[in-house]
């Protein structure tokens, strides 16, 4: 009975408890995400943003929750019911699921799995099912155009996402998330002679990459300037048309989860995860999860100013800017990124 | 152990089931899902018996893009099934055919460590074991170093394939408008505007 509670009951407990804690952290974090991304929003349009709700506005996100909890859920007469009501449940879990194996810190991370980078990529590429699931069930016409812009969006963005996760695993030759970090304590800067500095992350080594993957991250998210599933313009709310009160939160929450999880992976693979930027005492002395929220903010800030500043794409560009301009550059980075590393024998 | 048996069992009981749902939905939509339902089964199989790459690729190929494509089909095609389903009994005995011949060739390959188990000896590549190399880096060292060339000439395969189902599809309309980028972005004031003076009274 022992040997059954401290080989099963024991572990299982400890990884609820850290489960728990990784998931209000994350949901208190995505509800000031929200607000930043109003904020920064209302800052470039000279607007004031949410500021009733709480001291400068900041208890705004959990207004909104309220709101959202207590108001009646409408399905449509035509809709698939259980498709309908399962479609924002299996985007929000998704979302919430790849945070499992994101180390937030050296060795705070719940699942320390060998694929981690590839279980992200699966789970984001799963991402799509929710929408497509919603946007077919609510049996209208502008959901269902959503769901099928967003599925070819989705699929297109994937393939240079992959061809950018190759780069960075050729260098790193490890698909661990936490290898992949580590493995940026020592580069360009380094060779140079300099102490371990924000010069040797892979940012600057794999500079175009880092962009594409940016890009492709807006992209693979949904987020303006690449909303076209949601188009307001256009499609009055894409995908979501039909959606109300606690579906709807979710449709939401799993989209700025899905939003925070690619702002911790571009500071995982490019911006040296919790690495401080120079390595010197007193910044080494900071805990390595302030840096990791600081680089994801970061990211974040960047994500928020391109809604804010960059018209929508049209259907037919986003699609070229996929296929034909990321697609050969990020092929040819591969091959570029393998010949030098073979060459100057790095691998 | 006791846990991992119980993990199998709840594997292979959903991933059967829900194979059984896929022929057996009457909307074709549900069909597709439950297909991701028995990818996602599979792929739990795989991470149990420590092929962790195996489960992921099959997540992010089959799941993240085949079946995306599977159900984009399905949702917009208007297929009449009721009018599908009347001549089943006329291609059962088919079915059941390719069936019996799919199930006694898993067999062969699975059971061939079972029946003879010298078998295992004659196998060109070793695994090695799961302490040793991870098997991301045991596929690796099989696909680029052993058979590398076959791996690239199996690529070259598919690359004539799509671009021979290019070819097929592809046409070329004229008359219409197409958007030339580098085109649009390479005009300045120079080649894009011209001033014209109009003198009172005369116009252009």
């Amino acid at each position: 009975m022992d040997a059954f509670v401290s080989t099963y009951v024991w572990p299982a407990i400890i990884m609820v408890a850290q489960s728990l804690l990784l998931l209000v952290a994350l949901l208190l974090f995505i509800a000031y995400i929200l607000l930043a991304d109003r904020k920064i929003w209302a800052a470039v349009q000279l607007r004031r943003g949410p500021n009733v709700v709480g001291p400068w506005g900041l208890f705004q996100s959990f207004a909104d929750l309220l709101k959202f909890v207590f108001k009646e859920p409408v399905i449509p007469a035509g809709a698939n019911k259980a498709i309908f009501l399962l479609a924002p449940l299996v985007s929000v879990t998704l979302a919430l699921a790849a945070w499992a194996v994101i180390p937030l810190n050296a060795g705070w991370v719940i699942a320390n799995i060998n694929v981690g980078i590839l279980f992200v990529f699966a789970i984001s590429s799963l991402e799509v099912y929710g929408i497509i699931m919603g946007g077919w069930a609510s049996n209208s016409k502008y959901p269902f155009l959503g769901a099928l812009r967003s599925a070819a969006q989705m699929v297109s963005y994937e393939v240079s996402i992959g061809f950018v996760i190759v780069t960075v695993l050729l260098c790193v030759g490890s698909l661990n998330l936490t290898d992949i970090v580590n493995a940026q304590s020592s580069g360009i800067g380094t060779n140079l002679g300099l102490p371990a500095s924000f010069l040797d992350w892979h940012w600057l080594a794999l500079f175009p990459m880092f962009i594409v993957f940016f890009i492709s991250a807006l992209a693979e998210t949904n987020r303006p300037p690449f909303d076209l599933p949601e188009a307001e313009s256009e499609l009055v709310a894409g995908f979501m048309v039909e959606y109300g009160s606690t579906p709807y939160m979710m449709f939401m929450l799993g989209e700025y989860a899905a939003i925070c999880l690619m702002c911790a992976l571009t500071t995982i693979l490019f911006l040296g995860g919790w690495l401080p930027p120079v390595d010197v005492w007193f910044l080494n002395w900071v805990p390595g999860i302030i840096w990791f929220v600081l680089k994801a903010s970061f990211v974040f800030f960047m994500f928020a100013m391109v809604k804010a500043f960059v018209p929508r794409y049209r259907y037919d560009q986003l699609m070229r800017l996929g296929w034909k301009v990321f697609l050969p550059i990020s092929l040819a980075m591969v091959v570029i990124t393998a010949f030098v590393l073979k060459l100057t024998g790095a691998a | 152990m006791g846990l991992q048996v119980l993990f199998f069992y709840l594997f292979a009981f959903i991933a059967v089931a829900s194979a059984f749902m896929v022929i057996a939905a009457r909307n074709p939509v549900y069909s597709v899902l439950f297909l991701i339902l028995t990818f996602f089964n599979s792929a739990g199989l795989f991470l149990l018996t420590g092929a962790e790459f195996l489960a992921m690729i099959l997540l992010v190929v089959y799941v993240g893009a085949v079946a995306v494509l599977f159900l984009f089909v399905v949702m917009m095609l208007d297929i009449d099934f009721a009018e599908l389903r009347a001549g089943v009994l006329e291609y059962a005995p088919i079915g059941a055919l390719i069936g019996l011949i799919l199930a006694a060739e898993l067999i062969i390959v699975v059971g061939g460590a079972t029946f003879s188990p010298e078998i295992a000896k004659a196998v060109s590549m070793p695994i090695p074991a799961v302490t040793e190399r991870t098997n991301t880096a045991a596929l690796g060292d099989v696909l680029y170093t052993h058979y590398v060339y076959f791996f690239q000439i199996a690529g070259l395969v598919l690359l004539v394939a799509m671009i021979g189902a290019i070819v097929l599809t592809l046409r070329h309309r004229e008359n219409i408008k197409r958007q030339n980028i580098p085109q649009q972005v390479a005009r300045t004031p120079e080649t894009a505007v011209e001033v014209v003076t109009v003198k009172p009274g005369q116009g252009i």
